[in-house]
């Protein structure tokens, strides 16, 4: 079973009279429970590709895949009803919602599911739990640190049990220890529930947990290499 | 929902001062809305009872062929036996007083200094003439007084009488000739109202009727109602044969339209006074959707619709919007209850259109007009707060993730 499918996608931004190609005609086909690396050096396109299977943006030309479905002709609204159901984010900066305290950041994709109360408050207390952030779920963002701020993106991106979580350079502001800390979670998590992983990163210590690299390089795919799951 | 307005006020903590700023922005706009339109309310109402108190009454009964404009004496225009009239009208149920008047026009002179005046022959028994009996000094002149006369304050002022003192009064008789009398000075009275009481004089009914060739006739039957809304039941059970019967509002045609002239003023006042607090609630809420560019991209990307987000800045505009009016409204309040207590003086505003305006204007507040201030700057703010909403909206979550970093 695969959770995502690229079918020869290409990305052009165009500012004015430049246009610049992210993506340049990429296939690639994301697997169940695989836990995947995107490299390449900077401008390669892995955050564009991200992009486009998180169904935040759209490619030029080509054709996405989600979950089976075909995503290139839905709208807005269909759009992020298909992200709230399928696929969670963690980003480079701590995306967390600043006003909101850590039990309700991660509560918040529960709420956008309708989700009732109970199911709310066990899902969310578990999530901490799991993300080892129980004793600061009512901190806000800013008493946290980034290595738990980041824990707790983490565990608003599981929140509801997506297939497939897409991590844009998830330890990329997180010192050695926290960023060991938040891939050893983000492993756990992968074997425990099988959720599918797929991180943009340039972090060594990223790509050593991970079972396959697929390396970027001006906006094609160079390298995909399945490495043996440690 | 609940958890909407939980954001939405979180998130106006976290600009305390500028959420404060543009709450106080609608608050003051409310407050100086409800406060002139109380001040309107208050003029204008004061301005009609003054005027039906003083000048038209609720009705009047007068001869067919009256002419208000001319103040004739002649008997051709006047009502004959006019107290038996009166007398009847004031037999019906929901008359409160009906009393003759005679009106005529003359000319009051103090040695080099003389002034137009209108001359008014009441009945000194009737309540309907208690307005004149708010006496400055001396006394209402009687029934029977031959050389009594009340003239207004600042009547007296100008031609510097005092009670007791005399004056020169000259009248348009009957048959189109001029008379002229000495009167002695009994009482000088104040309506609250400086320019009706410069141009007005009081003599008792039957001396008005002998000294201007009127005899047995009156100008009108001043007719004051229990309840002023009657006016048009009473004066259709009116005898109308050779009479004409005319009602307050049709005395005061002028004076109902610049009623309604000034409720459609203030409506305008409002829209102009609400837009602008509007924008400044505009613009706090497109800085806010600027600042928070890459949370509306995270919300977007968890899976927030187009329709929640604007919900989300509705709950922001909406706490605004209940802040600002409840405190602008309760301040807006509190001024109007105020002067209505201790009123507003603006001396002699003069009397125009045949509107008469007191010496004093107390605002007065409806409910009527509090709730739609209140409803319309409710409104008006988050039908405002729409167009900074919808754009957040909009934002595509790619370029909103990016404006972040
Ligand atoms: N919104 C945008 N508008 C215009 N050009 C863009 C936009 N986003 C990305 N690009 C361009 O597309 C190319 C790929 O960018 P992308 O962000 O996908 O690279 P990346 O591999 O994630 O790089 P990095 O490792 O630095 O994050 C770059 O040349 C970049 O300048
Ligand atoms: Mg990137």
């Amino acid at each position: 079973m695969e959770v995502a499918k690229l079918t020869d996608v290409t990305r052009v931004y165009k500012i004015g009279e430049v246009e610049t190609r992210a993506l340049n005609g990429v296939s690639i086909t994301i697997g169940d429970g695989e836990f995947t690396s995107l490299v390449g050096p900077s401008g390669s396109g892995k955050t564009t590709l991200l992009q486009l299977i998180g169904c935040l943006d759209q490619p030029t030309s080509g054709k996405v895949i989600i979950d089976g479905k075909e995503t290139t002709n839905l709208n807005r609204n269909q759009r992020a009803n298909l992200r709230k159901g399928t696929i969670g984010f963690v980003f480079q900066f701590f995306a967390l919602i600043p006003t909101l305290t850590a039990y309700e950041n991660v509560e918040m994709p529960l709420l956008l599911n309708g989700k009732n109360s109970t199911e709310r408050k066990q899902r969310v207390l578990e999530l901490l739990k799991a993300v080892d952030m129980s004793e600061r779920a009512h901190h806000r963002p800013d008493q946290l640190s980034g290595g738990q701020q980041q824990r707790v993106a983490v565990a608003r991106a599981l929140a509801t049990n997506p297939k497939l979580i897409l991590a844009d350079e998830p330890t990329a502001n997180l010192d050695t220890e926290n960023g060991e800390q938040v891939m050893e979670i983000m492993k756990r998590l992968n074997k425990e529930t099988g959720t599918t992983f797929v991180f943009a990163t340039h972090d060594p210590r990223v790509i050593k947990y991970a079972t396959r690299v697929v390396t970027l390089r001006d906006g094609v795919i160079e390298k995909d290499n399945h490495t043996p799951a440690k | 929902m609940m958890n909407y307005f939980k954001m939405a006020y979180r998130n106006l903590g976290r600009h305390r001062r500028r959420s404060v700023l543009s709450g106080l922005a609608l608050a003051m706009g409310t407050a100086l809305l409800m406060f002139v339109a109380a001040f309107f309310q208050g003029e204008m109402r004061s301005s009609l009872e003054t005027t039906l108190r003083l000048n038209t009454g609720h009705i009047q009964v007068r001869d067919a062929d009256y002419d208000p404009d001319k103040l004739s004496v002649a008997w051709d225009y006047l009502i004959e036996n006019p107290d038996q009239v009166a007398a009847q009208i004031e037999t019906l149920d929901q008359v409160q007083a009906a009393t003759p008047r005679l009106l005529a026009s003359g000319i009051v002179s103090v040695r080099d200094d003389s002034s137009g005046v209108e001359i008014m022959g009441v009945d000194p028994a009737s309540s309907a003439n208690d307005p004149y009996r708010h006496l400055v000094s001396g006394d209402f002149v009687t029934a029977d007084d031959r050389e009594g006369i009340v003239i207004g304050y600042p009547l007296a002022e100008s031609l510097g009488l005092k009670v007791g003192g005399q004056l020169t009064l000259l009248i348009n008789t009957s048959d189109g000739n001029v008379d002229e009398q000495v009167f002695t000075v009994r009482g000088i009275f104040t309506t609250g109202s400086t320019a009706y009481d410069k141009g007005i004089v009081l003599l008792p009914l039957a001396k008005a009727q002998a000294f201007s060739g009127a005899e047995n006739h009156a100008s009108m039957i001043f007719v004051l109602l229990k309840d002023r809304e009657q006016a048009e039941a009473v004066a259709a059970a009116m005898p109308s044969q050779n009479f004409q019967v005319k009602t307050w509002r049709e005395l005061n045609s002028l004076l109902v339209l610049i009623n309604d002239f000034s409720n459609a003023y203030i409506t305008f006042i409002n829209l102009i006074v609400l837009g602008v607090t509007a924008t400044v609630i505009i613009n706090t809420l497109l800085m806010s959707v600027f600042e928070r560019t890459r949370e509306i991209g995270i919300l977007t990307a968890i899976g927030m619709k187009g329709r929640q987000i604007i919900t989300l800045f509705l709950a922001e505009a909406s706490l605004l919007a209940l802040g600002g009016v409840t405190f602008g409204s309760l301040a807006g309040w509190a001024l109007s209850a105020y002067f209505a207590k201790v009123g507003i003086y603006f001396g002699d505003l003069g009397i125009s259109q045949g509107m008469i305006l007191d010496d004093r204007i107390y605002p007065y507040l409806t409910l009527d007009s509090a709730i739609n201030l209140i409803v319309t700057a409710f409104i008006i703010t988050v039908l405002a707060s729409l167009y900074p909403a919808r754009l957040a909206s909009r934002m595509e979550p790619v370029e909103a993730l990016h404006g972040a970093k």
